[in-house]
């Protein structure tokens, strides 16, 4: 079984196509690069794999699910083994970086609990229940942030509030991370550190990781393939082994 | 040309020169014409005449001459106010107080449910939902529009006389008030949190309660207590027509032109409301200031 097949991908706004035909097949355990100038189309791509964003046409199976057909329970079950990163953390900036890691168990206690709501014990840690909190410091000790645990999210670093974020979505125990431009607010530093904390965790954990990056060397280090959209067509999807970093900077012409 | 950097004679044939003034449609000089027509029919409307304020200082006069000397607390004469007075005007001010916190909790609490209700997308976006949003919009839209003294008539008439009916009357107002303003509040937030959590399996009441309130929860804090100043202030002239408080002693002083003594419940309302205003702005500060602090 693969992780993702999708089959003539489209999605167009009113007359607009943002992308058009595409067709890609992953392996789970694959971490891939999606690359493409500001515009092509990849976080487009990213939201309609949760259906975010509703595609306008085409068929994505996840491990093996037609997504597409679910319904409003069954894509939220769905949702809850995805984890999703975005460019900005998307942390509630008021509350505990322990509570944010602890929202990333809402979806799953819904979905493991046979009493409705029961997610909502997980809105802040003073509700949630101990083994709860255990796993989000373990989460949090992942990142190595377990020391801020009580620290509100708003006094954190960019590259501290991103591994926040990977925190969140290790929580949801997921067996597919979406990251969509994770490093690209941060200094090279840190986004070098957070980028290679991102690829250890989910080899480690046999996650399949997809993330979009606007760095061809990220791209190639970090994704086993890359996949490059131009103008919302899949223009390449290749082994990183087998290509050279002048033909990715020719995908952003 | 030679004698600058910037030849401007070289493009003489240059038409694309900004124009200086925005040009003024006919219908913006009718705009301008029909507020100027408004201004001036409104004036008349209202009767508004310095000649009428220039005669009534004589009334003026009188009243403060018979406000004022009188006053003798403890006194002797047959104006002056007793103990007894003094203790239950203060009960009457305490009540007053009951009243619009009461009527303010009990309306922040509907409030923040209605506004919760009523907030494009934030419970769903469903056909239902929308009709539901657009009907508890409206109902808080009435709350908002009626004034104060036309519910508190109702409830007078509803629940009788006194207090209860006054804070009935500040829970709607409230209502009104907090249903609006918190339903901004929570529009206006920063979405993306909520987004991120639903992404992963939230349901849109996590997302709510997880990441668009605590972010919106600094503005309702202040918001509420913008509703309270409000409360204690409209709680006041209640008594006006029997909806409990101070306001019924404060009417009935008036009617028998005890001015002397009304101008004691006035101070002590005064006193009320300037503590009450004082104190939360204070609060209204520290809130604002701690977010100020982190961000
Ligand atoms: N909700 C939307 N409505 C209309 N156009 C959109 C919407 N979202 C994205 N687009 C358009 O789709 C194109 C691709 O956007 P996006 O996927 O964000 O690109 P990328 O992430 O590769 O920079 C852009 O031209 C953008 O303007
Ligand atoms: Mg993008």
């Amino acid at each position: 079984m693969n992780a993702i097949e999708v089959n003539h991908l489209s999605k167009s706004y009113a007359d607009f196509e943002v992308l058009r035909d595409i067709s890609f097949t992953i392996g789970v355990g694959e971490s891939i690069a999606i690359i493409g100038s500001n515009g092509a189309g990849k976080s487009t791509l990213l939201k309609c794999l949760t259906r975010i964003t509703e595609p306008s046409q085409g068929s994505i199976n996840i491990f093996g699910d037609p997504i597409l057909k679910f319904r409003t329970g069954a894509l939220r079950r769905m949702r809850s083994s995805i984890g999703v990163v975005f460019q900005k953390h998307n942390l509630v900036p008021r509350l505990s970086v322990l509570t944010n890691v602890i929202h990333g168990d809402i979806g799953r206690l819904h979905n493991v609990s046979k009493f409705p709501l029961a997610g909502i014990r997980n809105w802040g840690q003073i509700s949630a229940s101990n083994r709860t909190r255990k796993k989000a410091m373990e989460a949090l000790e992942m990142v190595s942030l377990s020391h801020l645990a009580l620290q509100r999210a708003d006094t954190l670093s960019g590259g501290q509030s991103q591994r926040v974020a990977i925190a969140r979505a290790l929580m949801q125990e997921p067996n597919m991370i979406l990251a969509d431009e994770p490093v690209a607010s941060l200094d090279p530093v840190a986004a070098n550190e957070v980028m290679s904390l991102f690829y250890d965790l989910c080899k480690n954990k046999n996650i399949t990781l997809i993330f979009t990056s606007h760095n061809v060397e990220h791209a190639l280090e970090y994704g086993n393939k890359v996949l490059a959209i131009k103008n919302g067509r899949l223009s390449l999807f290749k082994d990183s082994n087998s290509i050279e970093i002048k033909t990715l900077q020719a995908e952003y012409d | 040309m030679t004698d600058g950097l910037i030849d401007i004679d070289k493009k003489s044939e240059l038409n694309n020169l900004p124009r200086r003034y925005k040009k003024i449609s006919i219908t913006r000089y009718f705009i301008y014409l029909a507020l100027i027509v408004m201004v001036i029919w409104s004036f008349q409307g209202s009767q508004f005449s310095f000649e009428g304020l220039l005669d009534s200082t004589q009334y003026f006069k009188r009243f403060l001459g018979e406000a004022f000397p009188s006053i003798g607390i403890l006194g002797e004469n047959e104006h002056s106010i007793t103990w007894k007075d003094t203790f239950r005007y203060t009960r009457e001010l305490i009540e007053t107080f009951q009243m619009a916190f009461t009527g303010t909790l009990l309306g922040i609490i509907f409030g923040f449910i209605l506004a919760l209700l009523s907030s494009k997308g934030l419970l769903g976006n469903s056909r239902p939902m929308r009709l539901v949003q657009e009907t508890v919009k409206a109902l808080i839209l009435l709350f908002r529009t009626v004034p104060d003294l036309v519910w508190a008539i109702i409830f007078v008439m509803l629940v009788g006389l006194g207090a209860f009916a006054g804070t009935l009357t500040i829970m709607v107002d409230t209502i009104g008030f907090c249903g609006r303003f918190f339903a901004e509040e929570m529009e206006d937030v920063d979405k993306s949190p909520a987004d991120a959590l639903e992404s992963c399996g939230a349901t849109k009441l996590d997302a709510t309660f997880a990441a668009v309130v605590p972010a919106a929860m600094p503005g309702l804090i202040t918001t509420s207590l913008f509703a309270f100043e409000k409360a204690i202030r409209g709680s006041v002239i209640l008594g006006l027509v029997g909806a409990g408080g101070i306001g019924m002693s404060l009417n009935a002083l008036f009617n028998w032109m005890a001015y002397d003594r009304a101008m004691v419940i006035i101070g002590m309302i005064f006193a009320l409301i300037f503590v009450v205003e004082q104190v939360s702005q204070y609060l209204r500060r520290k809130v604002t200031q701690n977010e100020e602090k982190r961000i």
